[in-house]
């Protein structure tokens, strides 16, 4: 049995070390966001936050997450009350299959986490691990940008709550 | 009562309000008295299956279903049918459920491919959901005695002029839709549209971008195991040992199986089951044999295989004669249809029943295919589409779906979910064939095109299952299953020949189909077919020509194409790219333009292109393209951009990157690093999408109609900037490069 800390809720796991987290987060937990894309770290649709920073699930065994915090797509908000990141990919009609869609969010979330003001080509960069197939990529920058629009239109209301208090 | 309840809804109709029930015997019988004149069949997929229950059934508490034969794979198909069906019932977009493919439930409507999803489907829904409301209409005016045109509908509900209100659920009967569809339906007028043409956020995406359970990898029945296969190292080679012992006693291990060539391993959880997939890989023994061709000479490799010759276009004006000549040859390599999510199935036998769910594009040919293999009754077998990630063609989904029943076979009662690995996609998927086209044409005095030589050398761009033996489970097993024949698939659609005939009008043309029998790699249908390399070549071929007779490419398109619909494509994309004649690009940049209509049947696309060419290194960027679009009556506007926009970015990632490699064995571009694809450094600054509607016309179909356009349009901008013609497919930086220098 191992400790996991996933999307703030901690789970012991009935796995061995060597698992990647990608298998524990699907098979033992049932979360469906992070996507099996080729076990090899070469296309982020397994993408996940580990303590704010994107990792790509499908290559980092259990072992090194003892004490981290995982972040899941699910852990960023619900259909009812989709986080900035999931209303802008809406808003925007950013998929097409969707199934690079999951890992696209979670590695845009950590950046704007750590920059919220990105620009285009910082955008760019920072997506260059992850793939998509469908050509959907004009529309995931699009979504983005706007991810970060919404976050700091949040950030800045919940500002204007507190000094009004 | 062996006689099925049918309403004679000829008399409704032309009854003036009179619904009449009357009991008539089955088809054969009924069908009898029109024997003399065979009445005009309702259109799209209506015509084979005409029953208007098949494809809407309303309840009594109101609640409709909507019921397609035709899969999501990301292309939109769930939003745009159930708008559809939404507008012609008169029913909020929201209230609708809608069924996709599943053998048990839907209609028999073959695959899902070649853009004709609209065509077939959303035309039998749209004219079903029409005849349904009249249907209801006239029960209303039965009801309520009231002439139907004196009745409107709104939100499910059918309101006299006095206000009395009933509700669809009221309305109808038990047997009431179960009546064969007519010719002709009473469609609602385009400009009255309120759900149509709208651009209705896509239904599957919520799920798709919070977690939910959105494709096959995400269903989790009871008890479920997981399964992986150990392919063989390379096409036909033998299983000559394999020490499964030590395999099965690896921890989770439930079964190992052996069959053949075929081999597989079950555990009970999934990285238990990759793990053992890896020792029973080392424990496997194969004798291979190299029989691959050169895959750098694949333009020798094709032409001198057999082929089957026809002249599948000629025509001939002896008063056009050519004064300048030139001849150019194209080729395309084989490509991957590169899912980004490697193809997965799960499968499950219970009380002699096997029921398979698979993201496959084809649930009734592939449960036929699956059948055979199993050796069951087509009835025993049920296939449901659940999406996968997105497919672009045939790639492994129905192997998988066939590994799956091939192993759940072995395990009944289990639920067996069987996950392909990335290396097993890449190596084992068919692959799009390669191609080679040889284009000669001359011009006359006055610069226009006199005559017109197009010969194309290809693969079958489809084995999709029908028969077991195209799939790579009953290939492998013990009593093997041979890959059957192959065959060209017919014109007007075409397969390596798809597009071949130029839309052009040219005085002398001549179109030669060289269709190759033998496949030494693995080939079906990839995204658009052979239209991606003869629209490559053709709209690459216009450019030349037209450089030849000093034209400006636009204008020289247009001077030989009558279409006016073409035309207005053409012109639209022009505009939004503001080309202008004998405009020359910045420095190291070129523009480039191709037009073509999908099929010379579906949409027309016409695409402009900024390409930028590093000449150091040879790197090509797409900087911006500009697209124009037909699709004839659009349905949602937003989805179709969406399509367009993703033609353009993956048919580039075709275009500039990809090449399947192998060596004279086996297929050695089996991963991304292998097998590179479009990443986001080279996604281009903008692109733009102008939808010309064409309110009340037939759904044209989409998803296609941008490969073609966008590889000559890239290849034309990447000549314009360096003054060098590439025709060898991909476009890569050191063939731009070696170009620039030669």
């Amino acid at each position: 049995m191992m400790s996991l800390k996933v999307n703030g809720r901690d789970h012991q796991v009935d796995a061995d070390p060597d698992t990647p987290l990608l298998y524990v987060l699907r098979d033992e937990l049932k979360l469906n966001a992070a996507k099996f894309g080729c076990g090899l770290g070469q296309c982020g649709s397994c993408t996940v936050m580990v303590d704010g920073k994107a990792v790509l699930s499908c290559v980092t065994p259990l072992l090194l997450l003892e004490g981290r915090q995982v972040t899941t797509l699910e852990g960023l908000g619900t259909l009812d009350a989709p986080a900035p990141i999931q209303r802008a990919f809406m808003e925007e009609q950013a998929a097409q299959c969707g199934y690079c869609i999951a890992g696209m969010m979670m590695r845009a979330q950590a950046l704007l986490q750590k920059n919220p003001k990105p620009t285009d080509e910082q955008i760019r960069a920072e997506l260059q691990p992850n793939l998509c197939r469908c050509g959907t990529h004009m529309r995931i920058l699009r979504a983005v940008h706007r991810a970060a629009r919404l976050m700091d239109a949040a950030a800045l209301s919940s500002t204007t709550r507190g000094s009004a208090r | 009562m062996n006689g099925s309840v049918i309403l004679d809804r000829r008399r409704v109709l032309a009854g003036g309000g009179a619904l009449i029930v009357s009991f008539s015997l089955p088809d054969a019988f009924a069908q009898e008295p029109q024997a003399q004149t065979p009445a005009p069949k309702p259109p799209g997929s209506l015509a084979k299956t005409p029953y208007l229950d098949s494809w809407i059934r309303v309840d009594a508490d109101g609640t409709i279903t909507v019921f397609t034969g035709k899969a999501e794979i990301g292309q939109g198909v769930r939003t745009a049918i159930q708008q559809i069906a939404a507008e012609e019932l008169d029913v909020p977009f929201a209230s609708l459920k809608l069924v996709t493919a599943d053998t048990s439930r839907t209609a028999n409507e073959g695959y899902t491919s070649g853009s004709n999803s609209m065509k077939d489907s959303g035309t039998a829904i749209q004219n079903a959901a029409a005849q349904v409301r009249e249907l209801l209409i006239a029960e209303a005016a039965r009801r309520l005695n009231v002439e139907t045109e004196n009745l409107k509908t709104e939100n499910g509900v059918v309101i006299a002029p006095d206000g009395r209100r009933l509700a669809y659920g009221d309305l109808v009967a038990s047997e009431m839709l179960h009546v064969q569809a007519q010719a002709k339906s009473k469609l609602k007028d385009p400009a009255t549209y309120k759900v149509m043409g709208q651009a209705v956020p896509r239904v599957d995406i919520p799920a798709k971008v919070t977690g939910g359970a959105a494709y096959i990898q995400d269903m989790r029945l009871p008890g479920m195991m997981h399964a992986r296969v150990v392919r063989p190292p390379s096409y036909g080679a033998e299983l000559i040992e394999c020490d499964v012992a030590a395999v099965e006693k690896l921890p989770g291990v439930v079964k190992v199986i052996r069959n053949g060539n075929f081999l597989a391993v079950v555990a009970a959880k999934e990285f238990q089951a990759i793990k053992a997939m890896g020792a029973l890989s080392a424990a496997a023994k194969w004798r291979e044999k190299p029989g691959l061709p050169k895959q750098d000479d694949l333009l020798a490799v094709l032409t001198s295989l057999p082929s089957q010759d026809s002249t599948i276009f000629e025509h001939n004006d002896p008063s056009a004669t050519g004064q300048k000549t030139i001849e150019a040859t194209y080729t395309r390599p084989y490509q991957s249809h590169g899912s980004i999510g490697p193809s997965c199935a799960i499968a499950q036998l219970v009380d002699n029943a096997m029921t398979v769910w698979t993201h496959t594009q084809g649930v009734f040919p592939d449960r036929a295919g699956i059948a055979e293999m199993l050796r069951m009754p087509a009835e025993s077998v049920r296939l449901i589409h659940v999406e996968g990630s997105g497919c672009y063609g045939h790639n492994g989904a129905d192997d998988a779906a066939a590994d799956a029943a091939l192993i759940a076979r072995e395990l009944p009662g289990a639920a067996v979910r069987l996950q392909w690995m990335r290396e097993q996609e890449h190596g084992w998927e068919p692959f799009g064939p390669a191609m080679v086209t040889r284009l000669k044409a001359s011009l006359d005095a006055s610069g226009m095109i006199a005559a017109w030589n197009f010969e194309v050398w290809s693969n079958t761009h489809s084995m999709r299952p029908g028969g077991a033996g195209s799939m790579l489970a009953a290939q492998h097993m013990a009593q093997p299953i041979a890959v059957p024949p192959p065959k060209p698939i017919p014109l007007p659609e075409g397969g390596g020949d798809r597009n071949a005939i130029p839309i052009y009008k040219f005085p002398n043309a001549q179109v030669v189909h060289h269709f190759i029998p033998a496949m030494p790699v693995r080939v079906s249908a990839m995204r658009a077919l052979g239209a991606y390399h003869n629209v490559f070549s053709i709209e690459s071929f216009m450019d030349e020509l037209a450089k030849l007779a000093g034209a400006d490419p636009v204008e020289f398109r247009l001077k030989h194409l009558d279409d006016p619909r073409g035309r207005d494509v053409i012109e639209k994309a022009a505009q939004g790219f503001r080309w202008q004649k004998g405009q020359k690009a910045p420095a190291d940049r070129g523009f480039g333009f191709a037009f073509a209509r999908y099929k010379n049947l579906a949409a027309y696309c016409a695409i402009a292109s900024e390409v930028e060419v590093n000449r150091e290194t040879g790197r090509p960027r797409l900087v911006r393209a500009i697209a124009a679009v037909d699709s004839g009556q659009v349905v949602n506007p937003d989805g179709l951009i969406n399509q367009i926009e993703g033609a353009i970015l993956q048919s580039m990632s075709w275009t500039l990157y990809e090449a399947v490699t192998f060596d004279d064995t086996k297929i050695t571009s089996i991963d991304w690093q292998t097998y590179p694809i479009l990443r986001f450094d080279a996604v281009p600054e903008k692109i733009e999408v102008h939808v010309i509607n064409r309110p009340g016309l037939p759904f044209l179909g989409s998803g296609e109609t941008g490969q073609g356009p966008a590889a000559a349009s890239i290849a034309n901008a990447i000549a314009n900037a360096t003054g060098k013609r590439l025709r060898d497919l991909p476009l890569t930086r050191k063939r731009i490069k070696d170009a620039i220098d030669a």
